[in-house]
Protein backbone atom coordinates (compact mmCIF):
# COMPACT_ATOMS: atom_id res chain seq x y z
CA UNK A 1 0.00 0.00 0.00
CA UNK A 2 1.75 3.04 -1.56
CA UNK A 3 -0.60 5.41 0.77
CA UNK A 4 -0.05 6.08 4.54
CA UNK A 5 -3.03 5.76 7.06
CA UNK A 6 -2.72 9.14 7.43
CA UNK A 7 -3.00 10.25 3.57
CA UNK A 8 -5.79 8.17 3.79
CA UNK A 9 -7.34 10.24 6.82
CA UNK A 10 -6.27 13.28 5.25
CA UNK A 11 -8.00 12.68 2.03
CA UNK A 12 -11.31 11.70 3.72
CA UNK A 13 -11.17 15.12 5.52
CA UNK A 14 -10.48 16.87 1.90
CA UNK A 15 -13.39 15.09 0.79
CA UNK A 16 -15.47 16.24 3.76
CA UNK A 17 -14.29 20.15 3.06
CA UNK A 18 -15.25 20.02 -0.67
CA UNK A 19 -18.75 18.93 0.69
CA UNK A 20 -18.66 21.94 2.97
CA UNK A 21 -17.62 24.37 0.28
CA UNK A 22 -19.95 22.88 -2.11
CA UNK A 23 -22.66 23.72 -0.10
CA UNK A 24 -21.72 26.94 0.84
CA UNK A 25 -21.44 27.78 -2.40
CA UNK A 26 -25.16 26.92 -3.24
CA UNK A 27 -26.07 28.40 0.14
CA UNK A 28 -29.83 29.51 -0.28
CA UNK A 29 -32.22 31.05 -2.14
CA UNK A 30 -30.41 29.79 -5.11
CA UNK A 31 -30.54 26.60 -6.93
CA UNK A 32 -27.24 24.54 -7.38
CA UNK A 33 -26.20 21.08 -8.79
CA UNK A 34 -25.32 19.90 -5.22
CA UNK A 35 -26.37 15.96 -6.20
CA UNK A 36 -23.55 15.42 -8.76
CA UNK A 37 -21.30 18.04 -7.01
CA UNK A 38 -21.55 15.86 -3.86
CA UNK A 39 -21.29 12.17 -5.61
CA UNK A 40 -17.49 13.07 -6.95
CA UNK A 41 -16.12 14.68 -4.04
CA UNK A 42 -14.38 11.52 -3.19
CA UNK A 43 -13.25 11.03 -6.68
CA UNK A 44 -12.00 15.05 -6.65
CA UNK A 45 -9.91 14.38 -3.40
CA UNK A 46 -7.82 11.91 -4.57
CA UNK A 47 -7.26 13.46 -7.82
CA UNK A 48 -6.65 16.63 -7.19
CA UNK A 49 -4.83 15.92 -3.69
CA UNK A 50 -3.01 12.89 -4.45
CA UNK A 51 -3.10 11.50 -7.41
CA UNK A 52 -2.63 14.20 -9.96
CA UNK A 53 0.82 16.19 -10.61
CA UNK A 54 -0.39 19.59 -11.04
CA UNK A 55 1.01 22.88 -10.09
CA UNK A 56 -1.38 25.54 -8.63
CA UNK A 57 0.86 28.35 -9.69
CA UNK A 58 1.58 27.22 -12.91
CA UNK A 59 -2.25 25.83 -14.17
CA UNK A 60 -0.35 25.75 -17.73
CA UNK A 61 2.49 23.86 -17.10
CA UNK A 62 2.80 21.65 -20.13
CA UNK A 63 3.43 18.57 -18.54
CA UNK A 64 0.89 18.53 -15.60
CA UNK A 65 -1.50 16.15 -15.50
CA UNK A 66 -5.53 17.28 -16.63
CA UNK A 67 -8.68 16.73 -15.55
CA UNK A 68 -11.74 17.09 -17.84
CA UNK A 69 -15.06 17.36 -16.00
CA UNK A 70 -17.29 15.77 -18.72
CA UNK A 71 -20.30 16.25 -16.18
CA UNK A 72 -20.02 20.50 -16.58
CA UNK A 73 -22.82 20.76 -14.40
CA UNK A 74 -21.00 19.38 -10.83
CA UNK A 75 -17.94 21.81 -11.46
CA UNK A 76 -18.71 23.12 -7.58
CA UNK A 77 -17.17 20.23 -6.46
CA UNK A 78 -13.80 21.06 -8.73
CA UNK A 79 -14.17 24.91 -7.86
CA UNK A 80 -13.57 23.68 -4.42
CA UNK A 81 -10.87 21.54 -4.98
CA UNK A 82 -9.45 24.49 -7.08
CA UNK A 83 -9.71 26.74 -4.44
CA UNK A 84 -8.46 24.57 -1.65
CA UNK A 85 -5.47 24.09 -3.66
CA UNK A 86 -4.77 28.33 -3.93
CA UNK A 87 -5.49 28.40 -8.16
CA UNK A 88 -7.56 31.29 -6.73
CA UNK A 89 -8.61 33.25 -3.35
CA UNK A 90 -11.71 30.96 -1.02
CA UNK A 91 -13.47 33.70 -1.05
CA UNK A 92 -14.33 33.92 -4.96
CA UNK A 93 -16.33 30.82 -4.03
CA UNK A 94 -19.27 33.12 -2.62
CA UNK A 95 -19.54 34.40 -6.25
CA UNK A 96 -21.14 31.19 -7.71
CA UNK A 97 -22.93 32.36 -10.85
CA UNK A 98 -23.11 36.28 -10.33
CA UNK A 99 -22.71 38.02 -13.00
CA UNK A 100 -19.08 38.48 -14.21
CA UNK A 101 -17.70 35.71 -11.86
CA UNK A 102 -15.69 33.07 -12.76
CA UNK A 103 -17.39 30.49 -11.09
CA UNK A 104 -19.91 30.35 -13.86
CA UNK A 105 -22.69 27.95 -13.41
CA UNK A 106 -21.03 25.57 -16.39
CA UNK A 107 -17.10 25.70 -16.60
CA UNK A 108 -15.39 28.40 -18.67
CA UNK A 109 -11.58 27.88 -18.79
CA UNK A 110 -10.93 31.74 -20.18
CA UNK A 111 -12.92 32.74 -16.82
CA UNK A 112 -11.11 30.07 -14.33
CA UNK A 113 -7.80 29.50 -14.05
CA UNK A 114 -7.08 25.22 -13.88
CA UNK A 115 -10.06 24.38 -15.88
CA UNK A 116 -9.27 22.43 -19.00
CA UNK A 117 -12.06 22.72 -21.07
CA UNK A 118 -15.41 23.80 -21.73
CA UNK A 119 -17.86 21.57 -21.01
CA UNK A 120 -21.66 21.91 -20.23
CA UNK A 121 -23.06 20.77 -23.09
CA UNK A 122 -23.36 16.93 -21.42
CA UNK A 123 -21.32 13.95 -23.52
CA UNK A 124 -18.71 16.45 -24.68
CA UNK A 125 -15.43 16.14 -22.23
CA UNK A 126 -14.52 12.82 -23.31
CA UNK A 127 -13.49 13.58 -26.59
CA UNK A 128 -11.71 16.51 -25.38
CA UNK A 129 -10.16 14.77 -23.31
CA UNK A 130 -8.89 12.29 -26.10
CA UNK A 131 -7.62 15.02 -28.12
CA UNK A 132 -5.50 15.67 -24.85
CA UNK A 133 -3.87 12.57 -24.77
CA UNK A 134 -3.19 12.08 -28.66
CA UNK A 135 -1.36 15.10 -28.21
CA UNK A 136 0.56 13.65 -25.16
CA UNK A 137 1.21 10.84 -27.15
CA UNK A 138 2.44 12.82 -30.14
CA UNK A 139 4.45 15.04 -28.10
CA UNK A 140 5.61 11.77 -26.65
CA UNK A 141 5.22 13.83 -22.43
CA UNK A 142 3.70 11.32 -19.86
CA UNK A 143 1.03 13.07 -18.46
CA UNK A 144 -2.40 11.58 -17.93
CA UNK A 145 -5.76 12.56 -18.38
CA UNK A 146 -8.53 12.35 -16.29
CA UNK A 147 -12.42 12.87 -17.46
CA UNK A 148 -15.25 12.06 -15.65
CA UNK A 149 -18.62 11.68 -16.87
CA UNK A 150 -22.28 10.91 -15.00
CA UNK A 151 -24.22 7.95 -15.61
CA UNK A 152 -27.15 9.81 -16.88
CA UNK A 153 -24.55 11.50 -19.13
CA UNK A 154 -23.65 8.48 -21.21
CA UNK A 155 -26.79 8.38 -23.31
CA UNK A 156 -25.20 11.16 -25.15
CA UNK A 157 -23.62 9.03 -28.64
CA UNK A 158 -20.59 11.08 -28.79
CA UNK A 159 -19.55 9.24 -25.34
CA UNK A 160 -19.32 6.10 -27.27
CA UNK A 161 -17.83 7.65 -30.84
CA UNK A 162 -15.17 8.76 -27.82
CA UNK A 163 -14.69 5.57 -26.25
CA UNK A 164 -14.14 4.16 -29.92
CA UNK A 165 -11.57 6.78 -30.13
CA UNK A 166 -9.65 5.93 -27.00
CA UNK A 167 -9.00 2.21 -27.93
CA UNK A 168 -8.44 2.57 -31.06
CA UNK A 169 -5.39 4.75 -30.78
CA UNK A 170 -4.92 2.89 -27.06
CA UNK A 171 -4.83 5.93 -24.78
CA UNK A 172 -4.01 4.10 -21.67
CA UNK A 173 -2.33 7.70 -20.60
CA UNK A 174 -6.41 8.38 -20.32
CA UNK A 175 -8.59 7.66 -17.59
CA UNK A 176 -12.52 7.91 -17.38
CA UNK A 177 -14.35 7.77 -14.03
CA UNK A 178 -18.09 6.97 -14.71
CA UNK A 179 -19.68 8.44 -11.58
CA UNK A 180 -23.03 6.20 -11.23
CA UNK A 181 -25.03 8.06 -8.79
CA UNK A 182 -28.13 6.53 -10.46
CA UNK A 183 -29.80 9.49 -10.66
CA UNK A 184 -30.47 11.93 -13.46
CA UNK A 185 -32.23 15.44 -13.46
CA UNK A 186 -35.91 13.99 -13.94
CA UNK A 187 -35.38 10.75 -11.47
CA UNK A 188 -33.57 7.53 -10.69
CA UNK A 189 -31.70 6.45 -14.38
CA UNK A 190 -33.21 2.53 -13.87
CA UNK A 191 -36.84 3.88 -14.08
CA UNK A 192 -36.52 6.84 -16.83
CA UNK A 193 -33.51 5.82 -19.18
CA UNK A 194 -31.56 2.91 -18.16
CA UNK A 195 -28.15 2.92 -19.28
CA UNK A 196 -26.76 -0.29 -17.39
CA UNK A 197 -24.60 -2.39 -17.87
CA UNK A 198 -21.99 -0.05 -17.75
CA UNK A 199 -18.72 -2.21 -16.95
CA UNK A 200 -20.03 -4.50 -19.84
CA UNK A 201 -20.95 -1.80 -22.30
CA UNK A 202 -16.94 -0.14 -21.01
CA UNK A 203 -15.02 -3.34 -22.23
CA UNK A 204 -17.09 -4.28 -25.53
CA UNK A 205 -15.48 -0.66 -26.53
CA UNK A 206 -12.16 -2.28 -25.54
CA UNK A 207 -11.22 -0.39 -22.25
CA UNK A 208 -9.85 -1.83 -19.05
CA UNK A 209 -12.25 -1.78 -16.64
CA UNK A 210 -11.97 -1.25 -12.44
CA UNK A 211 -15.58 -1.19 -10.55
CA UNK A 212 -15.38 0.50 -6.90
CA UNK A 213 -17.31 2.09 -4.49
CA UNK A 214 -16.64 5.96 -5.37
CA UNK A 215 -16.78 6.48 -1.57
CA UNK A 216 -14.27 4.41 -0.28
CA UNK A 217 -11.37 6.80 -0.30
CA UNK A 218 -8.81 3.52 0.35
CA UNK A 219 -10.35 1.83 -3.21
CA UNK A 220 -10.15 5.11 -5.50
CA UNK A 221 -6.38 5.69 -4.74
CA UNK A 222 -5.96 1.97 -5.69
CA UNK A 223 -8.07 1.85 -9.19
CA UNK A 224 -6.25 5.69 -10.07
CA UNK A 225 -3.05 3.58 -9.45
CA UNK A 226 -3.74 0.69 -11.25
CA UNK A 227 -4.92 2.59 -14.42
CA UNK A 228 -1.54 3.66 -14.52
CA UNK A 229 -0.10 0.39 -14.64
CA UNK A 230 -2.27 -0.94 -17.68
CA UNK A 231 -0.46 -0.51 -21.22
CA UNK A 232 -2.36 -0.42 -24.92
CA UNK A 233 -5.49 0.56 -23.82
CA UNK A 234 -7.76 3.06 -21.40
CA UNK A 235 -9.10 2.36 -17.93
CA UNK A 236 -13.22 3.16 -17.47
CA UNK A 237 -13.29 3.46 -13.21
CA UNK A 238 -17.18 2.79 -12.48
CA UNK A 239 -17.42 4.42 -9.46
CA UNK A 240 -20.47 3.42 -7.57
CA UNK A 241 -21.82 6.59 -6.03
CA UNK A 242 -24.96 8.13 -3.90
CA UNK A 243 -25.87 11.55 -5.32
CA UNK A 244 -25.72 14.11 -2.79
CA UNK A 245 -23.35 11.72 -0.95
CA UNK A 246 -23.28 13.13 2.59
CA UNK A 247 -26.08 15.66 2.73
CA UNK A 248 -28.87 12.83 4.23
CA UNK A 249 -31.62 14.87 4.06
CA UNK A 250 -30.81 15.39 0.04
CA UNK A 251 -29.13 11.65 -0.88
CA UNK A 252 -30.59 9.66 -3.43
CA UNK A 253 -33.22 12.25 -4.51
CA UNK A 254 -33.24 13.71 -8.44
CA UNK A 255 -34.54 17.24 -6.83
CA UNK A 256 -30.94 17.92 -5.35
CA UNK A 257 -29.85 17.05 -9.28
CA UNK A 258 -30.29 21.13 -9.02
CA UNK A 259 -32.31 22.08 -6.05
CA UNK A 260 -32.63 24.89 -3.43
CA UNK A 261 -32.04 24.65 -0.06
CA UNK A 262 -34.28 25.99 2.52
CA UNK A 263 -31.83 28.00 5.38
CA UNK A 264 -32.59 24.87 7.62
CA UNK A 265 -31.79 22.55 5.18
CA UNK A 266 -28.47 24.44 4.59
CA UNK A 267 -27.70 25.18 8.45
CA UNK A 268 -27.91 21.67 8.60
CA UNK A 269 -25.59 20.47 5.58
CA UNK A 270 -23.18 23.26 6.91
CA UNK A 271 -23.09 21.64 10.32
CA UNK A 272 -22.30 17.81 9.08
CA UNK A 273 -19.07 19.62 7.30
CA UNK A 274 -17.89 21.53 10.00
CA UNK A 275 -14.67 20.04 12.22
CA UNK B 1 -8.65 31.87 -67.55
CA UNK B 2 -7.08 29.57 -65.41
CA UNK B 3 -8.88 27.00 -63.58
CA UNK B 4 -7.73 25.41 -60.26
CA UNK B 5 -9.40 23.31 -57.74
CA UNK B 6 -10.30 24.51 -54.24
CA UNK B 7 -10.20 21.07 -52.79
CA UNK B 8 -6.71 20.24 -54.50
CA UNK B 9 -4.72 23.77 -53.12
CA UNK B 10 -6.09 22.90 -50.18
CA UNK B 11 -4.81 19.86 -49.88
CA UNK B 12 -1.31 20.70 -51.04
CA UNK B 13 -1.11 24.31 -49.53
CA UNK B 14 -1.67 22.16 -45.65
CA UNK B 15 1.26 19.63 -46.54
CA UNK B 16 3.46 22.57 -47.32
CA UNK B 17 2.49 24.63 -44.16
CA UNK B 18 2.66 21.28 -42.39
CA UNK B 19 6.12 20.88 -43.20
CA UNK B 20 7.32 23.88 -41.66
CA UNK B 21 4.86 23.91 -38.53
CA UNK B 22 4.84 20.54 -36.81
CA UNK B 23 1.62 21.81 -34.84
CA UNK B 24 -0.55 21.44 -37.87
CA UNK B 25 -2.65 18.32 -37.63
CA UNK B 26 -5.63 17.15 -39.83
CA UNK B 27 -8.49 14.84 -38.99
CA UNK B 28 -11.33 13.21 -41.02
CA UNK B 29 -14.41 11.49 -40.88
CA UNK B 30 -13.75 9.06 -43.65
CA UNK B 31 -13.55 11.25 -46.49
CA UNK B 32 -9.74 12.37 -46.77
CA UNK B 33 -9.87 11.51 -50.43
CA UNK B 34 -12.87 14.33 -50.85
CA UNK B 35 -11.46 16.76 -48.54
CA UNK B 36 -7.97 16.04 -50.03
CA UNK B 37 -6.61 15.53 -46.79
CA UNK B 38 -5.35 12.50 -48.10
CA UNK B 39 -2.10 14.47 -49.02
CA UNK B 40 -1.79 15.37 -45.78
CA UNK B 41 -2.25 11.91 -44.53
CA UNK B 42 0.39 10.15 -47.07
CA UNK B 43 2.74 13.34 -46.28
CA UNK B 44 2.57 13.11 -42.29
CA UNK B 45 1.27 10.28 -41.18
CA UNK B 46 1.13 10.63 -37.28
CA UNK B 47 0.00 13.74 -37.62
CA UNK B 48 -3.47 12.74 -39.76
CA UNK B 49 -5.95 11.27 -37.41
CA UNK B 50 -8.79 8.81 -38.75
CA UNK B 51 -11.55 9.62 -36.69
CA UNK B 52 -14.08 7.29 -38.36
CA UNK B 53 -17.41 8.42 -39.21
CA UNK B 54 -18.15 10.84 -35.87
CA UNK B 55 -18.21 14.10 -36.69
CA UNK B 56 -19.19 15.71 -33.43
CA UNK B 57 -16.45 13.54 -31.37
CA UNK B 58 -13.85 14.83 -34.44
CA UNK B 59 -15.09 18.18 -33.74
CA UNK B 60 -14.32 18.08 -29.84
CA UNK B 61 -11.24 15.49 -29.98
CA UNK B 62 -9.91 18.49 -31.94
CA UNK B 63 -10.66 21.18 -29.77
CA UNK B 64 -8.49 18.57 -26.60
CA UNK B 65 -5.31 18.49 -29.37
CA UNK B 66 -5.49 22.59 -29.73
CA UNK B 67 -6.11 22.93 -25.84
CA UNK B 68 -2.76 21.29 -26.34
CA UNK B 69 -1.06 23.56 -28.29
CA UNK B 70 -1.81 21.53 -31.72
CA UNK B 71 -3.59 23.53 -34.64
CA UNK B 72 -6.19 20.85 -35.77
CA UNK B 73 -7.96 21.07 -39.38
CA UNK B 74 -11.71 19.26 -38.53
CA UNK B 75 -12.05 18.16 -42.08
CA UNK B 76 -15.39 16.37 -44.12
CA UNK B 77 -18.26 18.03 -46.33
CA UNK B 78 -19.53 21.06 -44.93
CA UNK B 79 -22.62 20.07 -43.99
CA UNK B 80 -20.99 17.41 -41.73
CA UNK B 81 -18.07 19.05 -40.33
CA UNK B 82 -20.34 22.68 -39.81
CA UNK B 83 -23.81 21.07 -39.36
CA UNK B 84 -24.12 17.94 -37.63
CA UNK B 85 -20.96 18.87 -34.99
CA UNK B 86 -22.54 22.31 -34.55
CA UNK B 87 -23.15 22.55 -30.46
CA UNK B 88 -19.69 20.40 -30.63
CA UNK B 89 -18.34 23.92 -32.39
CA UNK B 90 -20.19 25.91 -29.81
CA UNK B 91 -19.17 24.66 -26.71
CA UNK B 92 -15.81 22.74 -27.10
CA UNK B 93 -14.94 25.45 -29.83
CA UNK B 94 -16.35 28.34 -29.59
CA UNK B 95 -17.03 29.51 -25.98
CA UNK B 96 -13.06 29.30 -24.98
CA UNK B 97 -11.72 30.62 -28.28
CA UNK B 98 -9.99 26.93 -28.80
CA UNK B 99 -7.93 26.73 -31.72
CA UNK B 100 -9.64 24.64 -34.01
CA UNK B 101 -10.24 25.04 -37.57
CA UNK B 102 -13.48 23.47 -39.32
CA UNK B 103 -13.32 22.80 -42.40
CA UNK B 104 -16.60 22.63 -44.73
CA UNK B 105 -15.75 20.76 -48.18
CA UNK B 106 -18.29 20.04 -50.85
CA UNK B 107 -19.84 23.31 -50.03
CA UNK B 108 -22.86 25.30 -51.37
CA UNK B 109 -24.47 22.99 -54.11
CA UNK B 110 -20.72 22.44 -55.04
CA UNK B 111 -21.90 18.59 -54.40
CA UNK B 112 -24.54 18.42 -57.00
CA UNK B 113 -25.25 15.21 -57.71
CA UNK B 114 -25.71 13.98 -53.66
CA UNK B 115 -29.08 16.21 -53.15
CA UNK B 116 -30.09 18.31 -50.32
CA UNK B 117 -28.46 16.22 -47.60
CA UNK B 118 -25.01 16.85 -48.66
CA UNK B 119 -25.79 20.66 -49.70
CA UNK B 120 -24.49 23.58 -47.64
CA UNK B 121 -26.63 26.28 -48.18
CA UNK B 122 -26.44 26.67 -43.80
CA UNK B 123 -23.34 26.62 -43.19
CA UNK B 124 -22.14 30.32 -43.21
CA UNK B 125 -25.25 31.51 -41.74
CA UNK B 126 -24.40 29.13 -38.63
CA UNK B 127 -21.40 29.39 -38.31
CA UNK B 128 -21.91 33.01 -38.66
CA UNK B 129 -23.73 33.50 -35.87
CA UNK B 130 -21.44 32.02 -33.44
CA UNK B 131 -19.00 34.34 -31.36
CA UNK B 132 -15.70 34.10 -31.50
CA UNK B 133 -16.19 32.42 -35.39
CA UNK B 134 -14.22 33.55 -38.14
CA UNK B 135 -15.92 32.61 -41.54
CA UNK B 136 -14.12 32.33 -44.45
CA UNK B 137 -15.23 31.56 -48.28
CA UNK B 138 -12.09 31.70 -50.78
CA UNK B 139 -13.65 33.09 -54.12
CA UNK B 140 -10.60 30.96 -55.68
CA UNK B 141 -7.71 28.46 -55.77
CA UNK B 142 -4.99 32.07 -55.30
CA UNK B 143 -7.30 32.65 -52.60
CA UNK B 144 -7.78 29.49 -50.41
CA UNK B 145 -4.00 29.25 -50.47
CA UNK B 146 -3.53 32.65 -48.68
CA UNK B 147 -6.27 31.77 -46.48
CA UNK B 148 -5.34 28.34 -44.92
CA UNK B 149 -1.61 30.32 -44.39
CA UNK B 150 -3.73 32.97 -42.74
CA UNK B 151 -5.42 30.15 -40.44
CA UNK B 152 -2.44 28.82 -39.09
CA UNK B 153 -1.23 32.08 -38.46
CA UNK B 154 -4.72 33.37 -36.62
CA UNK B 155 -4.78 31.96 -32.86
CA UNK B 156 -8.87 30.92 -32.53
CA UNK B 157 -11.73 29.36 -34.09
CA UNK B 158 -12.24 29.64 -37.96
CA UNK B 159 -14.57 28.10 -40.72
CA UNK B 160 -13.50 27.98 -44.23
CA UNK B 161 -15.96 27.07 -47.16
CA UNK B 162 -14.11 25.10 -49.82
CA UNK B 163 -16.17 24.48 -53.19
CA UNK B 164 -15.65 21.00 -54.60
CA UNK B 165 -15.33 21.76 -58.12
CA UNK B 166 -12.65 23.52 -60.34
CA UNK B 167 -13.60 27.78 -60.42
CA UNK B 168 -11.65 30.05 -62.43
CA UNK B 169 -8.94 32.52 -61.03
CA UNK B 170 -10.37 35.78 -60.25
CA UNK B 171 -8.29 37.17 -57.23
CA UNK B 172 -4.80 38.91 -57.52
CA UNK B 173 -1.88 36.58 -56.71
CA UNK B 174 -0.21 39.73 -55.43
CA UNK B 175 -3.03 41.01 -53.03
CA UNK B 176 -2.12 40.20 -49.53
CA UNK B 177 -5.47 38.51 -47.57
CA UNK B 178 -6.32 40.20 -44.86
CA UNK B 179 -9.28 38.62 -42.13
CA UNK B 180 -12.49 40.84 -43.13
CA UNK B 181 -11.11 42.97 -45.40
CA UNK B 182 -13.47 42.92 -48.65
CA UNK B 183 -11.24 43.40 -51.80
CA UNK B 184 -12.40 45.05 -55.01
CA UNK B 185 -12.18 42.63 -57.96
CA UNK B 186 -13.26 45.11 -60.30
CA UNK B 187 -13.75 48.80 -60.13
CA UNK B 188 -16.94 50.36 -61.38
CA UNK B 189 -19.09 53.23 -60.02
CA UNK B 190 -22.63 52.55 -60.76
CA UNK B 191 -23.58 49.58 -58.31
CA UNK B 192 -21.80 47.95 -56.12
CA UNK B 193 -22.04 43.95 -55.80
CA UNK B 194 -20.57 42.44 -53.22
CA UNK B 195 -20.02 38.15 -53.63
CA UNK B 196 -18.46 35.67 -52.08
CA UNK B 197 -17.05 31.83 -53.45
CA UNK B 198 -17.69 30.76 -57.15
CA UNK B 199 -20.61 33.85 -56.71
CA UNK B 200 -17.30 36.44 -57.56
CA UNK B 201 -17.01 34.82 -61.06
CA UNK B 202 -20.65 34.83 -61.80
CA UNK B 203 -20.36 38.71 -60.57
CA UNK B 204 -17.76 39.47 -62.89
CA UNK B 205 -19.24 37.93 -65.87
CA UNK B 206 -22.66 40.19 -64.84
CA UNK B 207 -20.22 43.22 -65.07
CA UNK B 208 -19.22 42.23 -68.46
CA UNK B 209 -22.76 41.83 -69.43
CA UNK B 210 -23.53 44.94 -67.90
CA UNK B 211 -21.05 47.12 -69.52
CA UNK B 212 -22.38 46.84 -73.05
CA UNK B 213 -24.80 48.47 -71.41
CA UNK B 214 -23.37 51.67 -69.65
CA UNK B 215 -23.69 50.20 -66.34
CA UNK B 216 -20.58 49.86 -64.54
CA UNK B 217 -19.89 47.58 -61.64
CA UNK B 218 -17.94 47.58 -58.79
CA UNK B 219 -17.64 43.88 -57.91
CA UNK B 220 -16.03 42.89 -54.14
CA UNK B 221 -15.16 40.23 -53.06
CA UNK B 222 -16.34 39.59 -49.61
CA UNK B 223 -14.33 36.36 -48.55
CA UNK B 224 -14.26 37.04 -44.98
CA UNK B 225 -18.34 36.57 -44.13
CA UNK B 226 -17.39 37.42 -40.05
CA UNK B 227 -15.93 39.81 -39.27
CA UNK B 228 -16.32 42.04 -42.01
CA UNK B 229 -14.94 45.57 -42.17
CA UNK B 230 -17.59 47.67 -41.64
CA UNK B 231 -16.06 51.01 -42.85
CA UNK B 232 -14.42 49.50 -45.93
CA UNK B 233 -17.96 48.11 -47.17
CA UNK B 234 -19.34 51.75 -46.60
CA UNK B 235 -16.39 53.24 -48.27
CA UNK B 236 -17.35 50.98 -51.10
CA UNK B 237 -20.70 51.73 -51.29
CA UNK B 238 -20.28 55.56 -50.94
CA UNK B 239 -22.22 56.91 -53.84
CA UNK B 240 -23.38 53.83 -55.20
CA UNK B 241 -26.52 53.92 -56.96
CA UNK B 242 -27.24 50.23 -55.59
CA UNK B 243 -25.96 47.69 -54.03
CA UNK B 244 -26.25 43.91 -54.84
CA UNK B 245 -25.53 40.48 -52.62
CA UNK B 246 -24.67 37.63 -54.07
CA UNK B 247 -24.08 34.13 -52.37
CA UNK B 248 -24.63 30.69 -52.99
CA UNK B 249 -26.37 29.96 -49.81
CA UNK B 250 -29.18 31.06 -48.04
CA UNK B 251 -30.63 33.88 -48.07
CA UNK B 252 -30.95 33.94 -44.37
CA UNK B 253 -27.73 34.78 -42.42
CA UNK B 254 -25.26 35.30 -44.98
CA UNK B 255 -23.69 37.93 -46.99
CA UNK B 256 -27.35 39.61 -47.52
CA UNK B 257 -27.61 39.83 -44.08
CA UNK B 258 -24.53 41.24 -43.10
CA UNK B 259 -24.02 43.93 -46.11
CA UNK B 260 -28.15 45.17 -45.07
CA UNK B 261 -26.65 45.27 -41.63
CA UNK B 262 -23.90 46.72 -41.90
CA UNK B 263 -25.68 49.89 -44.70
CA UNK B 264 -29.18 50.28 -42.34
CA UNK B 265 -30.60 53.39 -42.47
CA UNK B 266 -29.05 54.11 -46.09
CA UNK B 267 -30.98 55.25 -48.73
CA UNK B 268 -29.21 53.18 -51.48
CA UNK B 269 -31.50 50.33 -52.82
CA UNK B 270 -30.77 46.82 -52.38
CA UNK B 271 -31.31 43.59 -53.82
CA UNK B 272 -29.85 39.85 -53.14
CA UNK B 273 -29.35 37.25 -54.89
CA UNK B 274 -28.88 33.76 -52.71
CA UNK B 275 -30.46 30.16 -52.18
CA UNK B 276 -34.24 31.37 -51.57
CA UNK B 277 -35.02 29.51 -48.09
CA UNK B 278 -35.06 26.39 -49.73
CA UNK B 279 -33.18 23.07 -49.66
CA UNK B 280 -31.26 21.89 -52.76
CA UNK B 281 -31.57 18.36 -54.82
CA UNK B 282 -29.69 16.70 -57.19
CA UNK B 283 -28.69 17.29 -60.34
CA UNK B 284 -26.14 16.47 -63.03
CA UNK B 285 -23.71 19.03 -63.07
CA UNK B 286 -23.13 22.09 -60.91
CA UNK B 287 -24.08 24.69 -63.14
CA UNK B 288 -27.32 23.10 -63.87
CA UNK B 289 -28.18 23.60 -60.25
CA UNK B 290 -26.90 26.99 -59.91
CA UNK B 291 -29.30 27.83 -62.71
CA UNK B 292 -32.21 26.12 -61.20
CA UNK B 293 -31.86 28.53 -58.05
CA UNK B 294 -30.93 31.60 -59.84
CA UNK B 295 -27.22 32.16 -58.76
CA UNK B 296 -26.42 33.57 -61.94
CA UNK B 297 -24.63 36.25 -64.15
CA UNK B 298 -28.57 36.80 -65.57
CA UNK B 299 -30.38 36.70 -62.20
CA UNK B 300 -27.41 39.23 -61.39
CA UNK B 301 -27.86 41.29 -64.01
CA UNK B 302 -31.56 41.73 -63.40
CA UNK B 303 -31.15 42.47 -59.07
CA UNK B 304 -28.81 45.27 -60.38
CA UNK B 305 -31.47 46.27 -63.27
CA UNK B 306 -34.16 45.94 -60.13
CA UNK B 307 -32.08 48.51 -58.36
CA UNK B 308 -31.62 50.72 -61.18
CA UNK B 309 -35.09 51.44 -61.92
Amino acid sequence: MPVTAEKLKELEKMAKKLRYDIVMMIGTGKPGHLGGSCSIADLMSVLYFYKMRIDPKNPKWPDRDRFVISKGHAVLAQYAALANLGYFPMDDLGTLKELGTKLQGHPEMLRMPGLEANTGSLGQGLSVSCGIALAGKLDKRDYRVYCIMGDGEIAEGQVWEASMTASYYKLDNLVGILDKNRIQAMGPIEKRYDTNPHADKWRAFGWNVLEIDGHNIEEIVAAFDKAEQVKGKPTMIVANTVKSKGVPFAENKAQFHHGMMTQEQYDTARELFVD
Amino acid sequence: MNKQNCRAVYGKTLVELGMKDERIVALDADLCKSTMTCLFEEAFPDRHFEMGIGEQNMVSVAAGLALSGKVPFVNSFAVFSAGRPYDQIRVSVCIGEVNVKIVGSSAGLSDFGDGATHQSIDDIAIMRVLPNMVVLSPADGIETAKMVKAMVDHDGPMYIRILRNDVPDVTDPKTEFKIGVPTVIRDGKDITVFAHGYMVYKALLAADILEKEGVSLKVVNVSTLKPIDEDVVKELCAGAKGIVTVEENSIIGGLANAIAMIMRGSAIPMEAVAVKDVFGQSALDWEELLVHYGLTEKEIVAAVKKVLK
